[in-house]
């Protein structure tokens, strides 16, 4: 928080251009770990067996890593429709209500505000207010509202809350926080299937690999060296700490972000006290998001799940919490907003 | 050696040169399209005025005068000349005369209960709310990036480039209405709970 905001918006971009890269990169070859991890404590386990048993394609690897690189492509260009599709939001083309007519206008006059192009709108069927954006670049953006805060909201805090929004477009936050959120999403589903596959027939196939070859199991067994067990395990480890890593990760890179994205909504609208006032709403409306699940919390304007730990702070918070305390933000904008107002020598009574 | 070093140096005087070019020659455009983003916006406003002023008008004879008003500070703004000298100037002394006829009319259909309640009427009132952000905001992105082209013809060393690139201060869309600056945008609701 104390540095990122003091970069400029080229900076920023190019920060979260870097940080995707790096991720979609890390998770290919996190995905090439396990496969050729695999293959190669399975040719240390045959490298005694005659040579036509030996363990010598790298199959595991290779389809790890075709599967890695395929699902990260997936979740980069795929990743803004499956998490609009996952929280239940539906698209706003031809505004049916005064409320919808309302929040396009809103919308368009914050596009113009930020100098991105309008992005598409969405509302997710749901009575807890927040707000969430996503997208690939400020071209391809969508913003989502929940019915309660369109609800709950006056028209000057809905435009806060699009300010802050967009504030994530136009930073590339979206892309970064997209392709996270996509990537947590299968490795959370490759969990699911790779322990069913792994714990169930995968552990035989690799226990036994150490002799299955030859027959004869328990010879083969007895000559795997340390190094093969300290990798089996550590291979195992990875396994099983793949989901909580990646968790973790969408953890950590969402909390600065919030800070910088009050700023800029701030700086769009001009009325940092409008948006200090939505999230004391927001904040105050306690009843989590149910439609907006665990693996999209980081991209919330507010913590969807209503976690305690979001409005304290500390080791354990700032370890744990996606989003940072709501007081602090409030506070920060409040001071925002005053300072303005004494500048331009009106009284804030 | 030392021609070496002379071309290296040279190469990344040349090197800044372009780059220093480039980053002015990007500014005016921004700035320039900035300036089209605002032309955008007022047109919808004078289309949007008439309907309006149509709807209101059965229900509003006894403040002809107000609607008057509107009808030729909207004309008038029609009518300026974007091009040549002063034209920033000129564009915004009508458009703040129009926006303040606006106000005034916008405060007596509040006045009205019964006006607002005809749905098109409400509607209409949105829609120049919406029309009336959607100025303020593309004033204030044409202001802030005029600035930064401006700040940055001014800046050492990139103000000798800027003899090179021919570029002029782009004027700024000032405010010059009294009675648009005196208008705070304080919503009440916002004080702190005490």
């Amino acid at each position: 928080m104390t540095d990122e905001p003091s970069l400029t918006l080229f900076q920023q971009q190019e920060a979260n251009r870097r940080r995707t890269t790096l991720l979609v990169v890390g998770f290919v070859l996190f995905f090439a770990w396990l496969g050729f991890g695999g293959d190669f404590i399975y040719w240390l386990a045959t490298a005694h067996e005659p040579p036509a048993a030996q363990h010598t394609v790298w199959w595991f690897g290779m389809a790890a890593t075709a599967l890695g690189a395929l699902l990260a492509w997936y979740a980069y260009s795929a990743g803004p429709e499956k998490v609009l599709w996952a929280t239940g939001a539906e698209e706003v083309l031809e505004p049916a209500t005064d409320q919808q007519r309302q929040l396009v206008n809103v919308v368009e006059e914050m596009a113009i505000a930020a100098g991105v192009p309008r992005p598409r709108i969405w509302i997710v069927p749901d009575p807890d207010p927040n707000a969430f954006a996503t997208g690939v670049d400020p071209s391809h953006a969508h913003v989502a509202v929940t019915q309660g805060l369109l609800d709950l909201c006056s028209r000057d805090e809905l435009q806060a809350v699009i300010g802050h929004e967009l504030g994530h477009v136009k930073n590339l936050d979206v892309r970064l926080m997209t392709t996270l959120a996509a990537l947590v999403g299968a490795v959370l589903l490759m969990r699911d299937g790779a322990t069913r596959i792994f714990f169930s027939r995968g552990s035989g196939r690799i226990a036994g690999g150490g002799g299955g070859g030859s027959g004869g199991g328990r010879g083969g067994r007895k000559n795997l060296g340390p190094l093969v067990a300290v990798l089996l395990v550590v291979w195992i480890v990875s396994w099983i700490l793949a989901p909580i890593i990646s968790q973790l990760l969408a953890l950590a890179v969402s909390r600065k972000r919030e800070y910088l994205a009050d700023a800029m909504g701030a700086q769009f609208t001009r009325n940092p006290l409008a948006l200090a006032s939505a999230l004391h709403k927001i904040e105050a409306a306690d009843a989590p998001t149910t439609h907006i699940k665990q693996g999209a919390a980081h991209l919330c304007i507010a913590d969807p799940l209503g976690r305690r730990l979001t409005s304290h702070e500390g080791f354990l918070a700032d370890l744990l919490a996606t989003h940072p305390p709501m007081a602090k933000r409030i506070t920060i904008l409040r001071g925002m907003g005053y300072a303005a107002l004494k500048k331009e020598g009106g009284s804030v009574a | 050696m030392s021609s070496w070093l002379l071309l290296i140096l040279l190469a990344a005087v040349a090197l800044w040169l372009v780059g220093a070019y480039n980053g002015l020659v990007s500014l005016k455009n921004q700035t320039l399209n900035a300036f089209k983003q605002i032309d955008v916006q007022l047109k919808r406003r004078h289309d949007l005025i008439p309907n309006l002023v149509n709807a209101v008008k059965g229900a509003m004879d006894f403040e002809r005068s107000t609607l008057e008003a509107v009808i030729q500070a909207r004309n008038q703004a029609v009518q300026v000349n974007p091009s040549g000298p002063g034209g920033v100037k000129r564009i915004s002394q009508a458009e703040n005369a129009l926006s303040s006829a606006l106000q005034r009319l916008m405060v007596v259909v509040e006045q009205y209960p019964q006006l607002k309640a005809t749905s098109n009427v409400g509607q209409l009132q949105e829609e120049l709310t919406s029309t009336e952000n959607r100025i303020a905001f593309a004033r204030q992105l044409y202001n802030d990036t005029a600035t930064q082209y401006n700040t940055r013809q001014q800046q050492f060393p990139t103000s000798l480039v800027a003899g090179l690139a021919r570029v002029q201060p782009a004027d700024l869309w000032e405010i010059t209405d009294q009675g648009e600056r005196a208008v705070p945008q304080v919503d009440l609701s916002l004080k702190p709970k005490a």
